[in-house]
């Protein structure tokens, strides 16, 4: 029988082939334009000196400038800071505000997650104009009333070096963490009760519940995030170019402000690309690190 | 019995625990909401520099006058709007129907090379935008020449690889047993995909819908790029220019970002459901 379905199948889907490619035509044109074209022609042009009128074949020298420059190495180190400071404490925050809201009543889990997720739903740029004023120098700035609340004295947030990369920092962990929130409180959702059962039975804490039930049910859920956190984070740009424009003396120049940066401030477009694909290299080799060593027993 | 135990002996001991968890899950949610109730409330504020201007965190008098000092100030204000509405909803359109109409096809369909062209597909999302930028700004600039365009600012996205994931995943949950009978019926692809596929995935393309015209709207970086007179820029592109060409005027501002953000709110208010769903599809299985 299962034979006979599949022969079945095969014939009447056989014929298909034509309306398929036509189901996906538009598609594939969209990918091939806009995607496959310029990924392809990012390797060309990164072996160039690109001019409009003509360009010049100069061999790997954008690569051996990018690797010889300064700046670049502080714009890595910079993004690695960054990444270090906001992906784990946003893990962090997203799993424990999960695990909070897990017990309550059902309105009230849907409520925390509307409120957590709202700031995702503003854009960027609305919300960078907000912080810049959060930030603002003066005296009568929020944060600078805040802190001297405390007994902190007045700061220029984002306009010295000491504390602009704290600022956008901070920045991303008040509002950064509704998507993981509620992807962890689906996943916390998904798991059994029975486990829970089978653990009381044998007077597990609510520590080892976590412990042993939990944490290595949501190890999917985490390498998840983590990845695309990371992933998310190298490629930072918008609040960077926004609220400090990469300064104060490159400070906060992230490896996506730099490209973008030599790209459309300077149109070293060969630059650029080179660096770009080197990031796509760094960004390749994390993921597959962190998929190595803590996703050697994920099943997916 | 769960993570939590919810038959406690001591019903006073179960109130207060809540009763915790509700209040430090609000306060922090204070903090994270903090900077949308500021840029509601100061907005309300009079449209004075900034250096006349105190922070508070409750205004004295509400007024609409920085409202209209933000569409008065620049004779591009509404159509900032216009033009961000008619992207978003380009983009949206085209990437439910061209999404889904592919995401069956790679589903449903045999058809030679599907896994080969899906995997492609697979890999264009883990190469980060910053590849394509330069030669994709070159393309749709030097040498279509449509700088300065809706077409520009439409047709990169669309349809984009993420939903044409979403709706591949989705599709390949409904029975195909209920395509082949179609088929015996006599059935062709496209009466398939109008009668059968389209009323089934609803909800799918709801999330698409709902996800897409966000990123649509709130897509700061291309419109920046590809646009270069006033006319022609989204919303988000003219807040920046707005904030730039005078960052003393601090109501107008919050003004400003209040009025962009304002039609996402609303949206997500009234389809809340398919916003949180959304936000799973493709992160959590089962």
């Amino acid at each position: 029988m299962a034979h006979l379905a599949k022969t079945i199948r095969k014939r009447m889907f056989g014929g298909d082939s034509a309306w398929a490619y036509a189901f996906i035509a538009v598609a594939l044109v969209v990918f091939a334009l806009f995607t496959a074209y310029p990924v392809i022609n990012a390797f060309m042009i990164s072996f160039q000196d690109y001019k409009p009128l003509g360009s010049t074949y100069i061999g790997i020298d954008n690569y051996i400038n990018s690797l010889n420059d300064a700046l670049f190495w502080k714009s890595v180190k910079n993004t690695i800071v960054y990444t270090v400071l906001t992906v784990p404490v946003s893990l962090l925050l997203s799993f424990a505000i999960a695990i909070l809201i897990l017990p309550l009543r059902k309105w009230m889990q849907t409520m925390f997650k509307a409120v957590y997720y709202l700031p995702a739903v503003a854009s960027g740029v609305a919300l960078s104009v907000v912080w810049l004023w959060i930030f603002d120098p003066l005296q009568s700035g929020i944060m600078n009333q805040l802190v001297g609340f405390f007994g902190g004295s007045n700061q220029n947030w984002l306009g010295t070096s000491a504390t602009s990369m704290f600022s956008l920092v901070f920045m991303a962990w008040l509002s950064s963490h509704g998507t993981s929130i509620i992807i962890y409180l689906a996943a916390l959702l998904g798991i059994d009760n029975s486990y829970y059962e089978a653990a009381e039975l044998d007077g597990a804490s609510f520590m080892q519940k976590i412990r042993f039930i939990v944490l290595p049910f949501l190890k999917p859920t985490t390498l998840f995030l983590l990845v695309t956190g990371i992933i998310g984070s190298f490629q930072v740009f918008q609040n960077a170019y926004l609220m400090t424009g990469g300064g104060p003396d490159n400070a906060t120049t992230m490896v996506g402000l730099l490209i973008f940066n030599n790209a459309f401030k300077y149109f070293e477009f060969g630059e650029a690309s080179a660096q770009a694909l080197v990031l796509t290299l760094i960004i390749a080799v994390i993921s597959f690190v962190q998929f190595k060593f803590l996703g050697n027993d994920v099943e997916y | 019995m769960a993570l939590f135990k919810q038959h406690a002996t001591h019903k006073s001991l179960l109130f207060m625990r809540n009763g915790i968890i509700v209040f430090v899950l609000l306060a922090f949610a204070l903090a994270t909401l903090f900077p949308i109730y500021f840029m509601v409330i100061s907005s309300f504020g009079d449209p004075v520099e900034a250096g006349a201007a105190s922070y508070t965190l409750w205004p004295s008098k509400f007024t609409l006058a920085s409202y209209r000092f933000f569409f008065d100030y620049s004779e591009y204000s509404y159509r900032w709007l216009g033009n961000s509405l008619i992207v978003a909803a380009c983009v949206t359109v085209s990437n439910v129907i061209f999404a889904s109409l592919a995401g069956y096809a790679f589903s449903k369909i045999r058809f030679k090379g599907r896994n080969v062209l899906f995997a492609m597909l697979l890999c264009a999302m883990m190469i980060p935008y910053q590849v394509t930028q330069v030669p994709l700004y070159i393309l749709i600039v030097n040498i279509f020449q449509m700088e300065n365009t809706y077409t520009a600012l439409i047709v990169p996205s669309l349809v984009t690889v993420y939903n044409i994931f979403l709706s591949k995943q989705f599709i390949s949950s409904i029975p195909t047993e209920i395509i082949e009978s179609a088929k015996v019926e006599g059935c062709s692809q496209l009466h398939i995909y109008f009668r059968i596929i389209l009323p089934l995935s609803k909800t799918v393309m709801a999330v698409m819908a709902i996800l897409t015209f966000m990123e649509s709207w709130n897509t700061f970086f291309w419109p920046f790029l590809v646009t270069n007179t006033m006319d022609m820029q989204t919303i988000q592109v003219g807040l920046k220019s707005f904030r730039f060409a005078n960052t003393t005027y601090f109501a107008p501002m919050m003004a400003g970002a209040t009025i962009s953000a304002v039609p996402m709110f609303i949206l997500f208010f009234s389809l809340q459901k398919y916003f949180l769903e959304g936000v799973t599809v493709g992160a959590v299985k089962g």
